[in-house]
This record gives C-alpha cells, sequence and structure tokens, in this order.
C-alpha cells in the first residue's frame, strides 16, 4: 500500500502550475535599483500630489535605516534590493474608458486566469480590480457600486479622486515604521485597490482584486486601504498568480482595513503565486504586512486565507480590536510542498472590552518544506472579559518535511479567558484503511481526510473562492502518503 | 553582541576577579580547565534579556543589580549551621543531606556511601574520588550554549552536589537534599551538580530550597544529570523562598533507551524564580515527564521553561505546567517540543493552565512544536483564565461558602500536578503545604516548608 501511496504522491503533489505562462506585452519599467531618485521617478509617473511624495521619501529614509529581520523560522537566500525593478506597468495609450480601449492581450490574460473583466460576461456578481504587475488594469462594476456610494477603484485613482480620504487613512493601520517590508513598501508602492463604503451601505456584491505579477526582474509592492464606515459591511476577495521564473520575485504588499462603529469586513485571500519548482528554484517571496482595526464599538475583521504558492510566505493577518464588543476571526489553511517555506499565523490584540476572537490555522506539510505558524493573542489590561479561542492543527504528509507551532499569549486581565490548542499528526493507516475496505481508493481517502481537515476553514470562503480553494488543495496534495 | 547592560556585567567581572584565585586553589583541575573560556563565553554572550527567546518575559536585572558577594569559600560557622539544621516530613522517611550556600558542608567526610552503593556528597571530593567518572560527565550534557548564565555558572561554580547511583541500584528510600542560603550579606551563589544513574539504577531525589537569612539572594544552579539504559530518575523540587530571594535553575536530564525520567517543581514563594527543565532523549523507548505548579503573590515573578528533544524514536514524553497568579504576580511559561527527522513514533505532549486572581496579575505563555518526523503525535494547550463562574455557583448552591468554594477549586487546579509526585506522605505534605499556601497562612517562610526547625 504504501508503494500505491508514494506513487499517487508524486503523480499528484508535482502537478504543474497551472498560471505559470507570461503574457508577452510592451511593459514600461523604470532602472534597476532604489535610491531617493526612484522614489521621486514613481511618484512622478503617477503624478501625485505633495504629501504622498513626501510620505514616500519619509518611508523611504526610515528604511534605509532599518534592517532586515531575522527572526522568522525561515530561510531566506539574501535578497538584492538594488536588483530589483521597482515600477512596471503594461503600456497602454489611454486610461481605458470602456472595455475596447484594454489591450486584447491584457484582457486575454485575465480570461486565461478566469477573471472576467466584461462584465456582460460576468457569471458571478463579483466587482474586480485587476492588477497587473504595478498598476491596476480595470475595475469593474465602478458605476453599479457608485450608486450606493461605494467607492471602489485603483488606488491612484483614489488619491486623485479622493484625496481627503486616503490621506485621513493612509497608514493609520500599519504605519511607515511598522516593519521593514511595510516601509519599503510605502516607499516604493506602486498602485492597488481602494474601497470605502459608507454608513450603513451593505455592499451588494463581494469585491475581488486579482494581482498578477508578468514582468521579469521586478517586485510587486501594491497597497490595499478598505474602510468600511459605520454599520457597513463588505465582503472582500484577493486572488495572486505569477508566472513560472528561475529567479525569485519579491512580493511586499500592505493590506489597511479600518472597521468603524458596527461595521463588518470580510476578507479572504487565495494566495497561489508560483512557488518555485521540485528542486526549489524560483518562486515569489511572499512578505506582506496584512492588519484591520476594529476601530468602533461592535465592529468585526474576519481573515480568512489559503495559502498554497510562494516559494516562502511570510504575512501575519492580523486584528486590533480597539471597539467595545469588537469581534476579530482569522482562519487559515497553509499548504506547503517541495522547498517551500511558510511562517504565518495572526496576531489578535485586545484593547477593548468585551472583544473576542478566534483563530483556526490548518497547516498542512509535504515533501521538503516547512510550515510554521506564528501568532500572538494578547490582553491589555483595560480589556475586560476578552475572550479568544485558538486552535492550531498541522498535518504531516511525508518524513521529511516539518511542521512548527509557535503561539505566544499574553494576559493582563484577570478577567480574560484565553485558550489555545494544537496538535501535530499525519494521516493515520487506520483512516486510510477505513476507507480503502470501504472501497473508497487511497488516492480518493487522502483527498477527503485533507478535505474534510480544512473544511472548516474553507467554509468562511464566499462560495467563488471556497471552490478554487477546494481544487487547489486537491493539486497540492491529494494522494499524499499518510 | 553588543553589551547593553555594562554596570551589570561589570558587577560579575568584579565578583570573578575577586574570587578567581581562591577558585582556582580550591577546585579540581578539571572544573579549572573549562573557567577560563566559560567566563569568557559568558563576556560574548551576556546576561539574558529579553531579546532572548527563552527569557522574553523574564526581567533578570533587578535581582542582577544588587551588590552581592561571591560566596567561594565556606566558613566553618556556616557549616555547624548546617549541621544543626533538620527537617522533619511525618512519615517520610528519606536520606538528608544538607547544602549550605551551593556547598557540601561535610568537609571531613566529603562523599559517604548510603546503603545500596549509592554516592552523595561534594563533587570537589567526587572528583579526587572520581575522577574518570567525573570526566566522563561533567559539562557534557549542557545543551544550551546560547545562555550566558549557564556558562557562568561554569565560571564560578566552586562545589555542588554529586550523586553516583552504580550499575542496578536501587536505593531504598528517597534521598532530599536542602538548599540552605545563609548569609548576613547578599550574596551571588552558584552551585554545579552532577547525578549520574547508571544502567538499570533507580533514584528518586528530592530538592527544598530555603532562604534562611532576610539577606538578598541569587542562586545559578546547573545541574546535569545522565540517565543510562533501563533506568529511573525522579526529581521533586520544592521552593520556598522569601522575595528577596532569587533562584535560577538549570536542569539538564540526558536519558539512554528505555530509561524514564520524571521532574516536578512546586514553587510556593520566590522573588524570582526561573526554573529550566531540558530533557533530551537520546536513546529509544526513553519516557520522561515534567511537571510543574507555581502559587504566586506580591511581586514574584515565576518563570518555567521547558524543552524536551526528541532525537531517538519511540520515545514518549508529557509536560504539564500550572499556575495561579495573585497580587501583581508575573507568570512565565515556555516549553518547547522538538521532534528530529529520526524521532519517528514519537508521542509528545504538553498542556499550561494558569488562574489569574487579581487584575494586576500577568501571565504570559509560550508553547511550541517543532516537528521534523512525520509518524507522531503532538499536541499542546494553553489556556488563561479565571475559576469556573458555573463550577463556583455548584459548589454555592449546596451550602458551601464561596471563599471555601474557590480555596476548593483552586486546590483541585494544583492537585493535578502534585498527583503525580508517587511518594504519599511527601504527596500529602504537598497538598497540605499548598491548601496553607492557598489560605494564606503560609507566609515569608524563613525555615524549612517542610516542618523544618
Amino acid at each position: 500500500m504504501d508503494n500505491n501511496q508514494d506513487k499517487v504522491l508524486n503523480e499528484v503533489t508535482q502537478g504543474e502550475y497551472k498560471y505559470g505562462f507570461v503574457t508577452d506585452i510592451d511593459t514600461e519599467k523604470i532602472p534597476v535599483g532604489l535610491n531617493e531618485e526612484i522614489v521621486r521617478l514613481i511618484s512622478a509617473k503617477k503624478n501625485e500630489p505633495e504629501w504622498l511624495l513626501e510620505f514616500r521619501l519619509k518611508a523611504f529614509r526610515h528604511w534605509q535605516t532599518m534592517k532586515m529581520p531575522s527572526w522568522a523560522n525561515l530561510k531566506i537566500p539574501e535578497i538584492k534590493y538594488q536588483d530589483i525593478i521597482y515600477y512596471a506597468a503594461p503600456k497602454q495609450r489611454v486610461a481605458p474608458e470602456s472595455m475596447d480601449d484594454v489591450d486584447p492581450e491584457l484582457k486575454k490574460t485575465f480570461e486565461k486566469l478566469g477573471i472576467p473583466l466584461e462584465e456582460q460576461k460576468r457569471l458571478t456578481g463579483v466587482a474586480v480590480d485587476a492588477v497587473m504587475d504595478s498598476v491596476s488594469v480595470k475595475t469593474t462594476f465602478r458605476e453599479t457600486l457608485a450608486e450606493e456610494g461605494i467607492i471602489f477603484c485603483s488606488f491612484s485613482e483614489a488619491v486623485r479622486e479622493h484625496p481627503s480620504l486616503v490621506q485621513k487613512y493612509l497608514a493609520s493601520v500599519v504605519p511607515y515604521t511598522d516593519n521593514f517590508f511595510a516601509a519599503l513598501n510605502s516607499a516604493v508602492f506602486s498602485d492597488g485597490s481602494f474601497c470605502y463604503i459608507p454608513k450603513g451601505v451593505r455592499c451588494p456584491m463581494e469585491l475581488s482584486t486579482y494581482f498578477r505579477i508578468n514582468a521579469a526582474n521586478t517586485g510587486q509592492f501594491e497597497r490595499t486601504l478598505l474602510i468600511a464606515d459605520e454599520e457597513a459591511y463588505v465582503s472582500y476577495l484577493e486572488g495572486c498568480t505569477a508566472p513560472q521564473r528561475d529567479e525569485n520575485q519579491l512580493h511586499a504588499a500592505v493590506v489597511e482595513i479600518v472597521a468603524e462603529r458596527g461595521a463588518e469586513v470580510k476578507y479572504s485571500t487565495v494566495q497561489n503565486w508560483y512557488p518555485g519548482d521540485r528542486e526549489g528554484r524560483g518562486g515569489i517571496y511572499n512578505f506582506v504586512t496584512k492588519r484591520g482595526i476594529c476601530k468602533g464599538e461592535s465592529s468585526k475583521i474576519s481573515w480568512t486565507q489559503v495559502e498554497t504558492g510562494s516559494a516562502i510566505t511570510w504575512k501575519y493577518p492580523s486584528c486590533i480590536l480597539r471597539g467595545d464588543n469588537s469581534v476579530g476571526e482569522f482562519y487559515s489553511v497553509a499548504v506547503t510542498n517541495n522547498h517551500q517555506q511558510a511562517d504565518t499565523g495572526t496576531k489578535m490584540i485586545h484593547l477593548g472590552k468585551n472583544t473576542r476572537s478566534t483563530i483556526v490555522s490548518k497547516g498542512i506539510s509535504a515533501g521538503l518544506s516547512q510550515n510554521s505558524y506564528r501568532g500572538l493573542v494578547k490582553v491589555v489590561k483595560k480589556a475586560d472579559n476578552a475572550r479568544n479561542f485558538s486552535q492550531c492543527d498541522s498535518l504531516l504528509l511525508g518524513d521529511r518535511c516539518g511542521a512548527h507551532t509557535f503561539p505566544y499569549i499574553e494576559v493582563d486581565n484577570q478577567s480574560a479567558v484565553v485558550e489555545h490548542e494544537a496538535t501535530t499528526s499525519r494521516i493515520g493507516e487506520d483512516q486510510i484503511f477505513y476507507c480503502n475496505q470501504r472501497g473508497i481508493s487511497t488516492e480518493d481517502a487522502i483527498g477527503l481526510i485533507v478535505n474534510g481537515y480544512a473544511r472548516e476553514v474553507i467554509n468562511k470562503l464566499p462560495m467563488e473562492f471556497a471552490v478554487e480553494a477546494t481544487k487547489l488543495l486537491q493539486i497540492s496534495l491529494e494522494g499524499s502518503v499518510g | 553582541m553588543i553589551d547593553y547592560r555594562p554596570e551589570l556585567i561589570q558587577k560579575l567581572t568584579h565578583l570573578w576577579d575577586a574570587g578567581r584565585e581562591g577558585l582556582f586553589k580550591k577546585s579540581p583541575g578539571l572544573f579549572n580547565s573549562f573557567r577560563e573560556e566559560a567566563f569568557s563565553t559568558f563576556l560574548s554572550l551576556g546576561l539574558p534579556d529579553k531579546k532572548n527567546e527563552a527569557y522574553k518575559y523574564t526581567d533578570l536585572d533587578k535581582f542582577f543589580s544588587y551588590d552581592y558577594r561571591g560566596y567561594y569559600v565556606p566558613s566553618t560557622a556556616d557549616y555547624t549551621q548546617a549541621e544543626r539544621f533538620k527537617c522533619e516530613v511525618e512519615d517520610l522517611d528519606v536520606w538528608n543531606i544538607v547544602l549550605m550556600n551551593g556547598f557540601y558542608p561535610h568537609s571531613d567526610q566529603g562523599l559517604m556511601m548510603l546503603p545500596g552503593g549509592f554516592w552523595a556528597g561534594s563533587m570537589t571530593a567526587a572528583a579526587k574520588q572520581f575522577p574518570g567518572l567525573i570526566q566522563r560527565h561533567y559539562n557534557k550534557y549542557v545543551t544550551n550554549d546560547k545562555d550566558g548564565l549557564v556558562h557562568l555558572n561554569t565560571a564560578l561554580a566552586s562545589d555542588g552536589l554529586f550523586i553516583y547511583a552504580p550499575k542496578g541500584t536501587t536505593i531504598s528510600k528517597p534521598l532530599q537534599i536542602v538548599n540552605l542560603v545563609h548569609s548576613d550579606r547578599d550574596i551571588f551563589v552558584q552551585d554545579r551538580n552532577l547525578i549520574v544513574v547508571e544502567e538499570g539504577a533507580d533514584l528518586t531525589l528530592l530538592v527544598c530550597d530555603h532562604a534562611l537569612s532576610p539577606q538578598h539572594f541569587l542562586t545559578n544552579t546547573v545541574t546535569e544529570v545522565y540517565v543510562g539504559q533501563n533506568a529511573r530518575f525522579n526529581i521533586i523540587r520544592v521552593q520556598n523562598q522569601h522575595n528577596d530571594a532569587g533562584k535560577i535553575t538549570q536542569t539538564f536530564i540526558h536519558q539512554e533507551r528505555d530509561s524514564y525520567a520524571s521532574s516536578n517543581n512546586i514553587t510556593l514563594h520566590g522573588g524570582l524564580v526561573r526554573n529550566a527543565t531540558y530533557h533530551t532523549l537520546a536513546g529509544e523507548n526513553a519516557e520522561t515527564h515534567s511537571y510543574g505548579l507555581f502559587l504566586s503573590d506580591k511581586s514574584q515573578h515565576t518563570a518555567n521553561y521547558v524543552f524536551v528533544d526528541h532525537s531517538a524514536p519511540h520515545c514518549n514524553s508529557t509536560q504539564l505546567f500550572k499556575g495561579v497568579l495573585d497580587d501583581d504576580a508575573t507568570g512565565a511559561f515556555n516549553g518547547r517540543i522538538l521532534v528530529r527527522p529520526l524521532a519517528q513514533g514519537t508521542n509528545a505532549y504538553q498542556a499550561n493552565n494558569n488562574i489569574l486572581m487579581t487584575p494586576e496579575a500577568k501571565m504570559s505563555t509560550k508553547p511550541q512544536l517543532e516537528i521534523f518526523a512525520d509518524d507522531v503525535k503532538c499536541s499542546h494547550g494553553a489556556t488563561v483564565g479565571q475559576l469556573d463562574e458555573e463550577a463556583l455557583f455548584y459548589l454555592r448552591s449546596r451550602g458551601i461558602d464561596e471563599r471555601e468554594a474557590r480555596l476548593m477549586m483552586m486546590f483541585g487546579f494544583a492537585h493535578e500536578v502534585i498527583q503525580n509526585i508517587h511518594i504519599e506522605a511527601l504527596r500529602e505534605r504537598i497538598d497540605t503545604l499548598v491548601m496553607q499556601r492557598l489560605r494564606g497562612e503560609l507566609s515569608r517562610c524563613a525555615s524549612c516548608a517542610i516542618k523544618c526547625n
């Protein structure tokens, strides 16, 4: 049986990366390297106001004083920050007014990725902001959303059209001094999505950003800013893919979420950057800072992530629970295979009274990969009746991979109840045997067990994403050796 | 590493310079051969600070900032006091050994042989009598070379306890070590212990830590334990010191195949207590258990650090650590399970539960799993909370008053750790002590917790 399992594992875990193609399109790039001139150049290219340039320069100067952190349980080859192109944009003659103005090559790319840019062809009611390399290509359904007062556009447009909103909220959750990659991003971010849901509005459709890296030798540094005003609701999806290349590319994004009183934000990610090949060549370094603040009373932020791609993933989507009665949630499935490494988890900072948080993290490691959960639950003195439940499970498929758990729990309030539990195991032979004797093949049995294992998280995803996530899981792991 | 606390390091360098000559003169060559290098390693590592993951929640600075005197040569008066010290626990039949300020005070004997073929006594004497054995084991099981305090101990320790259980021996009753600190000045004590339990031997140790005078004390203890094939070793530590006494212990237990070891740290009092226990499972089918309980109040800080290293296949380990924090007390738990790629068939469990009694108390916990093998069953759980209101209501609805109900529940919480002590008389005694402690009857203790005169 073991041999059979091995075979199945090999066949399936070595499935090819589907999105590894390169689009042949003219790209506008700026010179390699990073210095103040480059920062000014990026800002000039985007016709940015003075205050934003100042912000970038401050961030850049701060970044120069910082050193890349080394505390993560990751082996990161040296990153040469001077060999990266910090801005690349698909060349377009004019800003696209309608669908006909969008470069057909571009349209084809997104069609191939299954992202509907043409509204009439939509299958699902999802509004998409498509970001290729450094810039936003097209945002769909803008008009429909505008009727409700919802602003959903690229970051550059937001800077032009809603400068006061951007100025008010930019870096209010993740200041440029926060960490090495946040500082870098603040200096060179090129585009991203901006979303504002006004008071009392329930966003009628899922909003989605699709990130695509295309150009070689570039880094992608986008910034997402999501604001849900009082009593608003939005569900936001994020997807990403990149071409198959032998060199590593850096992706250092910042996502900021602000939830005012009574607002609810649901942020879902299916991360499928190119993970590198079987020998661990190439792949994306995914070093992302994601943080949301429950600013007002009874607000809620929920992170759901399915991490299957990237050579190295290093991110901790976090919640600052400042408003009383606010709620933070984190649901994650992180899959690593071959030479992938992941150090991911969350931070729940309880500041307000009666705040609640839930953490469910499911790690799956196969091949030679290393998968770590790292999380912080912090309850400050004033956070009466804070409640946290964390569960971190790891599944090991194969005897050469690793699964690690590093939870930090700091409780400074007597009335808090904080619980953490974690388990690590592999798929039991008895479980496989049970399925086998009921006529389920080993391959299907493992698929069944892995899916059941991840179900709790997948269930939290919006339907469209849940289907994709389930498929991704199958591609990565189905049939793995128990 | 940059030296961020030069004045503390300077104080320690003074201690070293002052005691060095006497230290080298009195100690055996083997111990001396490690000293110079250890001290320079200590200087390069510095004192562990909060940037060190293992000390993230423990602040040592306060206890290192007092003007301690070194204690390198014991005085006769201390010997006399140690000999007069008696510890009696009803129905607890033990062999008794007293250590004074880290020294084995029976200068004339040095080593004694106990019925059953056991040897116990001073490290210095043992180095003369069993040079080969000491050479084989001394400084061999210290697995954490990143910790400056271990190196400081290797450099400064002048004596300590040596216990040798030769192959196949079984001790008829447990061995009780009473660790006393007593001085009319603030002192910094370093003791270094070596315990060798050879193949098939069985040894149970009860270690009690006490401070006899109200001065500032800081004790930095390193204990190395070798547990041979098929041998059994139990260590129970009862710590009861006053709030000006700091106690830092690091115990390294090295286990060969089919061996069994258990460690139980009961901390009743102490200004600063940090117990680090390292379990290395080096042979197949070894079993190890690590337990801990602390009850702290005022501004005490209690930290438990556990590291279980599964280096061989088919080993089992469990950890259970509990804490009750009252007043402004702070606590930390840091538990690490490492399963190496070879260690298939591992079962490793870890649990850490804490109760906060007041709004000022603070608990930080960091349970970690690092797993590199797939055929494993590992889990950990950690909780921080307070007594269950529903259970409290249940008791009160049956006519038990609130104070008593709370006591019962806390006692039950603590007993889960105590029940793992397999010497009945001792278990009962510790239960009583814990009950007294919870009732607030066991206050600052200048004498032995175990009914000492």
